[in-house]
């Protein structure tokens, strides 16, 4: 019987490992160094604030893996040797494999700035990092203050969690305005009043130059170099962006870039070797999408295909429209298709914001042609099916507007604010575009 | 701010405290002729019955309610003795026709139901003659405390949004020592009202003026229930209110849930009885309302000319036609989680504790057989009485009727409901009784999964398995089985709260009514994968 062998239990990971048993009768080995189950790492932050336990992230039940025959490995994979297919783990153990996947996700950025490995110092990614928060900042009297370094998500994950806990947080943002590579600036300029109004101690465009340490090791303070403003904290947390977890494979015959090098079917250099998830890089960005893409629904995209590859079905990655989602503090954020930070030549915008300053949408569309090219909604819930349907059909801004009724995902009785929307919009375009009623027909069609 | 809820928290502990303190207080004796006046009043057969009853109750001694209630017991014990012994003694010698005379000399009933009835005509002392200065002292204190304890989180919890943070942090909603300590206290309340509640006729005496007022009577230990329950309601709604702010399905599921209980389940049946007619309870819908079907209640409607043929009709066409087709438009939660008075303690008293609900395979099982044992079991207890009032039987299918009954109503309505269903929130969740025993929820579900238009439905591709929507739920569903599936969630036991769309932190969720075609649509490959495969491993 043919092995799998899958090195990370992630979504991408499991997602393989589950499609590869529903096709297929093959021997399945999952391999994680960081924790015995599958866990979902975007909800550790919720474990922190103590919306739920740490149980309470395993999508599946322990007896899950048994049932459905995939075995799980606790390792730390040191080396892989590809001729031999044989994993080599630290702790002297080895696995043979007919086919690996390489799944193992991200780790955090460090960039070399001094005293990045004192204690206190963390990323917010792993298991364990959460485990050292909980260490060293368990309430605001071990931890007076803390300094986040890095304006992403996770960046202000970290910050809303240290915030639950009513410990001080500086947070160092090395742009002009928080997440503005990827949103536009009306939102960026939202989450920043978000950020703010939570009492966060938000610093734009400031750098970190050193990070010093107590006598016992530990952190002290950080140093801006801006302003040479040295701000006491007891703990630093590193947030300025992930990159492929694939130190292990560095000595291998398989080819990396940032990421592992992977074709249109996620197929490495060396035959049965895949690589799905954070950790794979395609050659060139596929569509309009970044070569490494470092988002929970691509993971759980390329474990659906890679799976099919792999039980003898070869098909091309081929991701469909482009949706993400998040959520900053109290504000939460999808998107649909493409809105771009700084709108490209084509490209004309349409900007709504709600008068309490924490809802907002922006449409991105074509200017000479009226077609639809992408949404940001804040705030505002809208339906992905809707717009997955408007963007393969082509449609035009206007029948997104005439529609939008039908796209709102809001909780029944939420207040809407279609007609406003669509009446700032005739009114800034000359345009007669006409709210339509929500139509479940439509909708369900 | 946080002074003010340690304040609120004081006064509630002590309000409280006094609430419990008053059931060790005042005295119990009857004058000689109140005695005769209720021994008149049951037309005793027993000869023996009115000296015991002397003896224990026609006393210069202070006794306290214990004291008395046990004397009383011990009365009709000795009374029902007597005869049994003479029942023995003739059995002996079979003599059958002096045997069969001393049946109707032994009194039937439950003791404790017996000495509350007494008691409640025998007691005096401070609780009594100052009802309205403890009403103050205990619901006033306690009231005033909880508000206090929960009006300062609109600001403690920052701004507006899901604020669930420390809840598994916390002793009292982490199943701590709290927790256990309330899982105790609710118990005791509980057993003490259901099976003693003689031991508790002082707290009706701090409801009598109100009771008075509302039915033109004193109050009784479910007018004491009825009460409590509309207050920790209506208390426990502001906490509703202030933390859901956000979110307006919330804000008016919780208003109607409101306006049920205090107008549906208290105003109107009080009202209803102090203008002499049968106090019911319209959105009481049978099964939950097990003993509709019952004799004495069919008697008393039969009795009750017009509003209780009307109130008969009502109860069918609830049950039969109402409940159904409601069902089908808008899913059971315009019931389970807009109207009902078991759901709207639940939502409101057992919000704190919805996260504890079991959400394993396991009890998946067990919840599908227990809930719909309990709806068979109170079928057939229904077809039994039905059958024996119109026949004059005594037993149907070998089955008696006053035992089914009986057994119904203790090991259902009130160990399943009242002592398990509420007492257990801290530990087990707010919806015990909801989801493992309440044979409408059951009837209701099979609607829902079977032929109904709700469903709650999931947002296309983006759901990251976070778990939050699974560990809200109430109903011990795990939401996101479904949702990670980019599958609509359709389950019998979804009460339809709303808490897993309002916890999800990607507005994945949301609850709506739709056709039903598509409305169960499993899948393999979520939405926003390539196309054609997508088409390849879900339409096979």
């Amino acid at each position: 019987m043919e092995h799998i062998v899958i090195i990370g239990n992630g979504i991408s990971g499991v997602t393989t490992a589950r499609h590869i048993r529903k096709l297929s009768d093959k021997k399945i080995t999952i391999v994680s160094a960081e924790a015995d189950y599958f866990f979902s790492r975007t909800a550790l932050m919720y474990i922190y604030m103590g919306h739920m336990k740490f149980e309470h992230t395993q999508p599946y039940e322990n007896w899950f893996w048994k049932k459905n025959r995939i075995n799980l490995k606790k390792g730390y994979v040191k080396t892989v040797e590809t001729k031999s297919k044989t994993l080599h783990f630290a702790n002297g153990d080895s696995l043979q494999y007919d086919k690996l996947v390489i799944a193992t996700g991200s780790k955090p950025n460090k960039f070399g700035w001094p005293g990045q490995d004192l204690d206190g110092v963390m990323g917010m990614y792993h298991k364990q990092d959460l485990d050292n928060l909980e260490k060293y900042a368990p309430n605001n009297k071990v931890c007076k203050r803390a300094v986040i370094v890095g304006g992403g998500l996770i960046g202000i994950e970290l910050a809303e969690m240290l915030h639950s806990r009513h410990i001080p947080v500086t947070f160092l943002v090395r742009e002009s305005s928080f997440w503005n590579g990827v949103l536009p600036e009306g939102e960026s300029a939202m989450i920043n009043r978000e950020i703010l109004e939570n009492g966060i101690d938000l610093r734009l465009g400031v750098n970190l130059k050193e990070i010093k340490a107590d006598e016992n090791g530990k952190v002290k303070s950080v140093v801006i170099p801006e302003t040479g403003e040295e701000i006491a904290c007891d703990v630093v947390g590193l947030t300025a962006g992930v990159s492929p977890n694939i130190d292990f494979i560095k000595e291998s015959d398989i080819e990396t870039g940032r990421g592992v090098k992977v074709n249109r079917f996620l197929e490495t250099n060396i035959p049965d070797i895949y690589a799905i998830g954070d950790c794979a890089e395609q050659h060139e960005g596929i569509d309009q999408r970044r070569p490494i893409e470092a988002v929970w629904y691509t993971g759980r995209m390329m474990g659906e295909t890679v799976a099919q590859t792999i039980c003898d079905n070869r098909i091309e990655y081929k991701p469909g429209h482009w949706f993400n989602s998040a959520k900053f503090i109290d504000i939460e954020y999808q998107t649909y298709g493409w809105v771009w930070a700084q709108p490209k030549d084509n490209e004309a915008r349409f900007y709504w914001e709600h008068q309490d300053g924490k809802k907002c949408i922006h449409l991105n569309y074509n200017k000479n042609t009226n077609e639809f090219i992408g949404i940001n909604t804040f705030g505002i819930r809208m339906r992905h099916e809707f717009f997955d349907k408007i963007l393969t059909e082509k449609q035009s801004v206007d029948y997104v507007l005439e529609h939008l009724a039908d796209a709102n995902f809001d909780p029944e009785f939420y207040k809407l604010h279609e007609k406003e929307i669509v009446s700032k919009f005739n009114k800034e375009n000359n345009t007669n575009i006409q709210l339509k009623k929500k139509s479940w027909k439509r909708i369900f069609a | 701010m946080k002074i003010l809820k340690q304040l609120g928290l004081v006064l509630f502990l002590i309000g409280l405290g006094i609430f419990t303190g008053t059931l060790f207080t005042g005295s119990f004796s009857l004058t000689e002729s109140e005695l005769n006046e209720f021994i008149a009043s049951k037309a005793y057969k027993s000869e023996i019955i009115k000296d015991e009853l002397k003896k224990a109750t026609v006393t210069n001694e202070s006794l306290n309610i214990f004291q008395f209630s046990s004397r009383v017991r011990t009365a009709y014990e000795t009374s029902n003795n007597h005869y049994d012994a003479l029942i023995a003694k003739y059995d002996a010698e079979k003599n059958w026709n002096k045997k069969g005379e001393q049946y109707q000399y032994r009194i039937s009933g439950k003791l404790h139901t017996i000495s509350y009835e007494i008691a409640k005509k025998a007691g005096s002392g401070f609780v009594k003659e100052n009802a309205g200065l403890l009403w103050w002292l205990t619901f006033g204190l306690a009231i005033i405390g909880a508000l206090l304890f929960i009006l300062p989180n609109f600001i403690l919890l920052g701004n507006k949004g899901i604020k669930n943070n420390g809840i598994y942090l916390e002793a009292s909603t982490n199943r701590g020592w709290i927790a256990w300590l309330v899982l105790v206290y609710l118990v005791s309340f509980y057993l003490l009202l259901y099976f003693m509640a003689d031991y508790v006729v002082n707290w009706t005496y701090i409801l009598d003026p109100v009771s008075e007022f509302l039915n033109g009577g004193p109050a009784s230990q479910w007018f004491v229930y009825g009460f409590l329950y509309c207050v920790i309601m209506l208390v426990m709604a502001t906490r509703m209110y202030i933390k859901y702010r956000h979110n307006k399905y919330q804000i008016i599921r919780t208003t109607s849930v409101l306006f049920f209980q205090i107008v549906f389940a208290f105003l109107i049946p009080e009202i209803m009885t102090s203008l002499n007619m049968p106090g019911y309870d319209f959105k009481n819908a049978f099964p939950l309302d097990y003993d509709f079907f019952f004799d004495w209640n069919l008697d008393s409607l039969k009795n009750s000319g017009a509003i209780g043929l009307f109130i008969l009709v009502w109860g069918i066409v609830l049950t039969l036609v109402i409940v159904p087709v409601m069902v089908y438009f808008f899913g059971k939660r315009w019931y389970c989680s807009w109207v009902c008075g078991c759901g709207g303690l639940a939502e409101t008293l057992g919000d704190p504790y919805r996260q504890h609900s079991d959400k394993s395979l396991n009890a998946w099982k067990l919840e599908r057989w227990l809930v719909h044992s309990v709806l068979v079991f109170s079928l057939v207890m229904t077809l039994v009485t039905l059958y024996c009032y119109f026949s004059g039987a005594e037993t149907f299918l070998g089955i008696k009727s006053y035992w089914i009954k009986d057994t119904y109503s203790l090991l259902i309505g009130s160990w399943f409901a009242g002592v398990i269903g509420t007492g257990f929130y801290p530990i087990f969740g707010n919806r015990v009784w909801c989801r493992f025993g309440c044979p409408l929820a059951a009837y209701l579900g099979l609607v829902q999964r079977f032929k109904s238009r709700f469903r709650i439905t999931t947002n296309g591709g983006q759901c990251i398995s976070c778990g939050n929507c699974s560990t809200y739920c109430e109903q011990g569903i795990d939401v996101r089985a479904y949702a990670q599936k980019g599958e609509n969630i359709v389950r019998a036991s979804c009460v339809g709260c709303g808490i897993c769309s309002a916890v999800c932190p990607r507005g994945v969720l949301k609850l709506e009514n739709g056709p039903e075609k598509g409305r169960i649509n499993p899948t393999d490959v979520l939405l926003g994968n390539d196309v054609n495969l997508m088409d390849l491993v879900n339409q096979k």
